[in-house]
């Protein structure tokens, strides 16, 4: 029973790590599906949203701002700086690039990401910032059954929660309405879609500030759990797998996708683990994700590729 | 904004390269190579490190016009803590200077392993102190490494010195579950072996935990260690893995009074990130904690006075500032000790490595350097690279770092037939005639 209840333990924590995962890994999704572009900056952006609200809030709370004020201002202006990023990725790299390959707007975006993370620590300073937006305490679940409880930690059901919403939010924003529509008409054949009247300049912004905003959710859940710090760019090499379970184009994909992670990597480390050395978690996701690869290329839920020669 | 200015100019300098010393280049100047880290995900320790370094340096420059009026002159390369990268830094800088790098001071365990022969057949010391290589104590093998104020094995002893301690002596260690907590890479690997050997001697349960860089998920171990429940967990953290495993302990209620971090898992951005939840938790002192000594008031006058500062004056006296400003101490001391016998002109890296290998600071050299209540007296020989090996534990309240024992001493009767052993399979592997040091003067 003990065991049991110590693997659920594992499955739940892993579970709910993985959505965390999600929360990075939707940006990605949000701008592939729209542009074709796979935006290795987005783990940058979390750095950036994270930092400019972080200080934003520091600032107006040493100013004598009530909380809630001081994050309602703060989450304002990590908003905006958001919003000056995608208006200036598409003005001076995507936007310029609009016939070329996937591949060259792909180094695009590697170029992206140094600079965001040079600038970001550069204006906002390279030191840990604490950020507490949600409980980071724990509760712990069936003590009765299981000695112990089982530990379910507060700050995940939040992520959890709000990673519910986004993708709600989302699913409703593409299928609902015309900007959604036409974003979907963009990712399909941008040059058609411009044909059509579709003005691209503004639909790629509206995009990379939806996944700057999505940025900014991320960063509010992982700055709480990490400080916000340089390290939260390497979410998006915990993202990578994520995408590659879940398909790049499918919104829910990066939630299941997130989940499979989350919940392989964390059984992986605690039980196969000790055995073999420890710390595998990292590597193993990735042997997920290339199983995966092998049976079903373009993800458990992404769009079957059909190409006539 | 003022912060702003700094850290635009600083990085600014740091990312191209630029010499941050004095301005014209003259042949009467000693090079002192800095690798430093102020990007990347270790940045946020590696930064007060450097600025600690830096400080002195201009400090010396500043108040003494040099050592004995050779001007130090230094350069800042930036290694983001990558093994490849601080080679790279190694090998442009060894050879700059009118007579070469003085030695090299990587700041990271695992370009200590990468440069150990390469420093050795450049005749270039390589000075870890508080790091890098145990085994390298043994001077008659690794000529050119020193390791000084503690190895990692030195600090193993005196962790598990404090747990038993608290448990009430050695004999209670016996049938307790000591877990290490530790950074994937050689320098967290680094005390397995002590830790096995005490496990063994005092009958303890050892359980080595790996956290993969950074560190930023670690809810896999310490649901295991939730699970396993040990009595104590080691952490053997750097950067972001130290405060995650603080808060990480908190979600799954592990006392943090339980967790005793290394050194390097013993400063302020290891703890101020966890907020309320790292009250309690301890961590070991390489000799010096926080704090100001005489030393920081010259520092204040003939540096921040002038605006020559590297960092905020608020941030001059935090542990990693301090570690800084020691290190360069100690290298600083051991020029003036090489030009004793030399002469007082820039010196090679092997004229230094004699100068750090007999130097020897006394109590009352200590105070005249403005170090008092930092160090204890420190005594380098041939076959003793690591010249002291004296720690206590700091536990953090809240709101600082505050000393709660007596100083230890690492038990030299167990560490030194591991240094034998290993120092020896080092000697054979890589065909080194250990030097004798009776002859060595």
């Amino acid at each position: 029973m003990i065991a049991f209840g110590q693997f659920l333990e594992v499955l739940i924590g892993g579970l709910m790590s993985g959505v965390l995962y999600s929360l990075v890994a939707l940006g990605f999704v949000l701008i592939f599906k729209a542009s074709g572009v796979f935006n290795y900056a987005q783990g940058a952006m979390v750095l950036l949203a994270g930092l400019a609200l972080v200080r934003a809030l520091d600032l107006l709370v040493a100013n004598g701002f009530p909380l809630w004020v001081a994050v309602v201002l703060g989450i304002g202006f990590a908003a905006v700086i958001m919003a000056a990023t995608a208006w200036l990725i598409e003005r001076f790299v995507v936007g310029p690039l609009v016939n070329q390959d996937a591949l060259t707007l792909f180094m695009s975006t590697i170029g992206v990401t140094f600079v965001i993370e040079g600038v970001a620590e550069m204006i906002f300073g390279s030191d840990v910032y604490p950020l507490q937006l949600f409980p980071t305490d724990a509760w712990f679940l069936f003590e009765g059954l299981f000695p112990g409880g089982i530990l379910v930690n507060k700050l995940d059901v939040w992520g959890a929660l709000i990673a519910g919403i986004l993708v709600a939010g989302l699913a409703l924003f593409f299928q609902r309405t015309k900007t959604g529509r036409a974003l979907r008409a963009v990712a399909d054949d941008h040059l058609a879609a411009h044909s059509v009247g579709i003005p691209i300049s503004w639909i790629w912004f509206v995009v990379w500030l939806a996944a700057g905003l999505v940025a900014l959710v991320a960063a509010t859940v992982w700055g709480t759990k990490l400080g916000v710090q340089f390290s939260i760019t390497f979410l998006a090499l915990k993202a990578l797998p994520v995408l590659i379970i879940g398909g790049l184009t499918s919104i829910p994909g990066a939630i299941v996708g997130g989940l499979i992670v989350g919940a392989g990597e964390k059984i992986a480390e605690v039980y196969l683990g000790p055995s073999i050395g420890g710390g595998i978690e990292y590597w193993f996701a990735y042997v997920l994700a290339l199983a995966v690869l092998l049976v079903r290329p373009q993800g458990l839920f992404g769009e079957r590729i059909i190409e006539r020669i | 904004m003022a912060s702003i200015a700094r850290n635009v100019l600083i990085l600014a300098a740091v990312l191209s390269g630029a010499v941050v010393c004095t301005p014209a280049a003259a042949q009467n100047e000693q090079f002192i190579p800095i690798l430093s880290y102020r990007t990347g995900p270790y940045a946020v320790n590696g930064a007060p490190y450097a600025n600690g370094v830096v400080d002195y340096y201009n400090l010396i420059n500043e108040r003494d016009g040099g050592i004995n009026g050779v001007k130090i002159l230094f350069e800042e390369c930036e290694t983001a803590y990558a093994t490849d990268k601080g080679v790279e830094c190694y090998e442009r800088l060894k050879s700059k200077g009118p007579t070469g790098a003085a030695f090299i001071n990587p700041l990271s365990t695992g370009i200590t392993f990468a440069l150990t022969e390469k420093t050795a057949t450049d005749k270039i010391p390589i000075v870890t102190m508080g790091y890098g290589r145990a085994d390298s104590k043994n001077g008659a093998v690794f000529a050119y490494n020193f390791p000084l104020l503690g190895t990692y094995w030195s600090a193993a002893d005196i962790a598990i010195q404090h747990v038993a301690k608290e448990l009430g002596g050695l004999d209670k260690l016996k049938g307790k579950k000591i877990s290490l907590l530790y950074h994937d890479s050689p320098y967290g690997k680094e005390p397995i072996p002590m830790l096995q050997v005490l496990a063994q001697k005092y009958g303890f349960e050892f359980t080595p935990i790996p956290v993969t860089h950074p560190g930023v998920e670690q809810k896999s171990q310490w649901l295991a260690i939730r699970q396993h429940r040990p009595d104590y967990v080691l952490v053997w953290g750097w950067g972001v893995m130290n405060s995650t495993a603080i808060k990480e302990a908190a979600a799954v209620a592990y006392p943090r009074d339980k967790m005793i971090g290394v050194w390097w898992s013993g400063a302020e951005p290891d703890v101020t990130p966890a907020g309320d939840q790292a009250a309690g938790y301890k961590a070991l002192m390489l000799q010096h904690g926080a704090g100001k000594f005489p030393v920081h008031a010259d520092i204040e006058k003939y540096i921040y006075a002038k605006g020559k500062g590297s960092t905020e004056p608020g941030k001059i006296g935090e542990v990693l500032y301090n570690r800084g400003i020691t290190n360069a101490m100690l290298g600083v001391e051991a020029i003036r000790k090489a030009q004793e016998k030399f002469g007082k002109k820039p010196l090679t890296g092997e004229q230094i490595r004699w100068g750090l290998e007999n130097l020897i600071l006394t109590d009352a050299r200590i105070k005249e350097l403005g170090f008092e209540g930092m160090l204890k007296p420190v005594s380098i020989s041939c076959s003793d690279h690591e010249g002291a090996r004296y720690g206590r534990v700091q536990q953090w309240d809240g709101k600082g770092w505050k000393v709660i024992s007596d100083w230890y001493t690492a038990d030299e009767s167990l560490i030194e037939p591991l240094v034998a052993d290993v120092s020896a399979k080092y000697a054979a592997e890589k065909k080194v005639t250990p030097r004798d040091c009776a002859k060595e003067t």
